[in-house]
């Protein structure tokens, strides 16, 4: 593996209360490699986001990680679970929130940008809508849009479908595939769906429960660009059974 | 006894609904009318009920005066008397009163939901002076700032502040975790987070305390008054009542009304243009 983008050395969080969400958690992140993380509800996969961005302190551990980019918080882009939508904006103004964080003149500079994205994502009608006259598929959408703005090398998602419907979900899985054939940014993908992983990621980081660490690391080798049609293939099914005993025996080990 | 067997047939007859299109002959309701036409309709019929009532049974001008008397003493007292000087002190003096109210209070709000200090050590004490009968106050006021039309701004203010830093507050605290981690991924400060999330977020919620403090301004307006003053609508009532002059009282009393009516249309208004996107509004826009 080439020189790491991002690492994590053994993190760990104990929030206040005594919950340990992440411990000992160790991974090396290549530039332009899709890692997915799953793993059981509760064993901190949000938590090791909120790490990486800053949103909560390490209580133990090194995060690193670097890109290029203007300032600090155009290295990443967060898609969350959750829409996350601003109501009161129109879904142009949504698209460039982070621009208008640094100023007028940025956002007029980034509006073309975002009308791309917007294209990108066929929500070119819908640019002067507000987010209450749109489908949850399109929400999120328009985050993830949001997220793209700056461009940055890295993207992190905290499952970003989970809230979708099967056929809206498959759909967007598939946008997300294009979009990262593309420029082949850095993704940290957290997801429940093992398929969804597999189809997705170059390596599947199994999680154990509650505190979280990494269980195992299963590398996809399924030739790209993927499709669909990957899922029915043997391979396909071997990655997800592989990865499904994992979170089964893990979940039996820890079992009081 | 055995219990019915649960595939036989239950008693009685076998029966066919059918519908077909133009069954029911759409029959016009009173209450497919427009809620305004309803009510103003209602309001003229309670009117002229009261005029000839008053009319036919001879009642005193002193005791209750017919609604046409009324309308009188409103023109006389806008066109020869003294009626737009009153108004126009009392509209000062709540304009003034909710404005210092407004201002007040939003600074509070803000201060109390980003200070965590600040929150402990001010809301129990909101809580507690919450309810203190703020009108109370106003023969204290009288004392401290005179009979002019400063004792009468700070009573309405201090009734008007109350429920804007109670609604305010809980609007800045509604904003959700999510959301301002959202916000600070991308970059905002402080700063940014309160004037481009807390505050948007809080609007429906000022919105809900100002509509109560503009009526309780009006309120605060007059209660000064009566304590002690020198003119204002509250002074006219007081005035014309020791006069027995009700056809007057009862014309400061409708001008009175149009304020506080004007007021609040012009809050809620305001408001549903500022919040068109909060669910309340939307669902309102959806039942119209
Ligand atoms: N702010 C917080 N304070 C205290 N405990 C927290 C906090 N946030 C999360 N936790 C706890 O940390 C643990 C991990 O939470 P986290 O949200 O990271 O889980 P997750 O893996 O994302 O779960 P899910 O798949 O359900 O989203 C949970 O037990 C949770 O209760
Ligand atoms: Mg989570």
């Amino acid at each position: 593996m080439h020189e790491p983008v991002m690492s994590f050395d053994h993190v760990s969080k104990h929030y206040r209360g005594g919950t340990v969400a992440v411990e000992d958690f160790h991974l090396d992140i290549a530039d332009g490699e899709f890692v997915s993380i799953v793993g059981p509800s509760g064993c901190g996969k949000s938590t090791l986001l909120k790490l990486i961005m800053g949103l909560e302190p390490l209580t133990g551990g090194r995060i690193e990680y670097r890109a290029q980019a203007r300032k600090e918080s155009a290295m990443t882009g967060m898609v969350f679970q959750q829409p996350l939508l601003l109501p009161w904006n129109t879904v142009l103004d949504n698209v460039l929130v982070p621009s208008t964080l640094q100023g007028r003149a940025q956002r007029r500079r980034d509006e073309g940008r975002a009308r791309e994205l917007l294209d990108m994502l066929g929500l070119t009608d819908f640019a002067g809508s507000h987010p209450y006259e749109l489908s949850g598929g399109m929400q999120q959408r328009v985050g993830i849009a949001r997220a793209l703005l700056h461009d940055p090398r890295i993207l992190l998602m905290d499952e970003p479908f989970g809230a979708l419907d099967a056929m809206t979900r498959d759909q967007l899985t598939l946008d997300l595939l294009e979009i990262w054939e593309r420029d082949r940014k850095t993704v940290v993908f957290i997801t429940h769906s093992i398929s969804e992983a597999v189809l997705l990621s170059d390596r599947v980081v199994v999680m154990t429960p509650r505190p979280g660490r990494v269980g195992d690391v299963v590398d996809i080798t399924l030739p790209r660009p993927r499709t669909l049609d990957v899922v029915s293939t043997a391979a396909f099914g071997e990655y997800t059974r592989r990865i499904r005993s994992v979170l089964d025996n893990a979940e039996v080990v820890t079992a009081p | 006894m055995t219990a019915p067997s649960p595939h036989s047939p239950p008693p009685g007859r076998t029966l066919t609904v059918r519908r077909e299109a133009g069954d029911t002959v759409n029959r016009r309701r009173l209450s497919d009318l427009p809620g305004w036409l309803l009510s103003s309709t209602t309001v003229l019929i309670l009117l002229t009920i009261w005029e000839v009532s008053v009319r036919t049974f001879d009642v005193s001008v002193i005791l209750f005066p017919a609604p046409t008397r009324i309308v009188e003493a409103l023109v006389e007292g806008f066109t020869q008397g003294p009626f737009l000087r009153h108004t126009w002190v009392t509209l000062q003096e709540i304009i003034y009163g909710f404005g210092i109210a407004v201002v007040a209070g939003l600074l509070v709000a803000v201060w109390v939901s980003s200070s965590r200090l600040a929150e402990k050590i001010v809301l129990p004490i909101v809580v507690v002076l919450q309810t203190v009968p703020k009108v109370a106050l106003a023969p204290l006021f009288l004392v401290w700032f005179g009979f002019g039309i400063e004792s009468k701004i700070l009573t309405t203010a201090l009734i008007a502040f109350f429920p804007i830093l109670v609604n305010a507050t809980l609007g800045f605290n509604s904003t959700s975790g999510d959301q301002v981690n959202m916000m600070r991924s991308f970059g905002a400060t402080r700063l940014q987070i309160l004037t481009r999330l807390r505050l948007p977020t809080a609007v429906p919620s000022i919105i809900a305390g100002l509509d109560v403090a503009v009526v309780l301004s009006v309120i605060g307006a007059i209660v000064a008054e009566f304590v002690g003053s020198q003119a204002g609508l509250g002074y006219l009532i007081i005035a014309s009542n020791t006069s027995l002059d009700v056809a007057t009282m009862f014309a400061a009393l409708v001008v009175l009304s149009v304020i506080g009516l004007v007021l609040h249309y012009a809050v809620v208004l305001g408001g549903r243009r500022l919040a068109f996107w909060s669910e309340e509004n939307r669902a309102r826009s959806v039942a119209n």
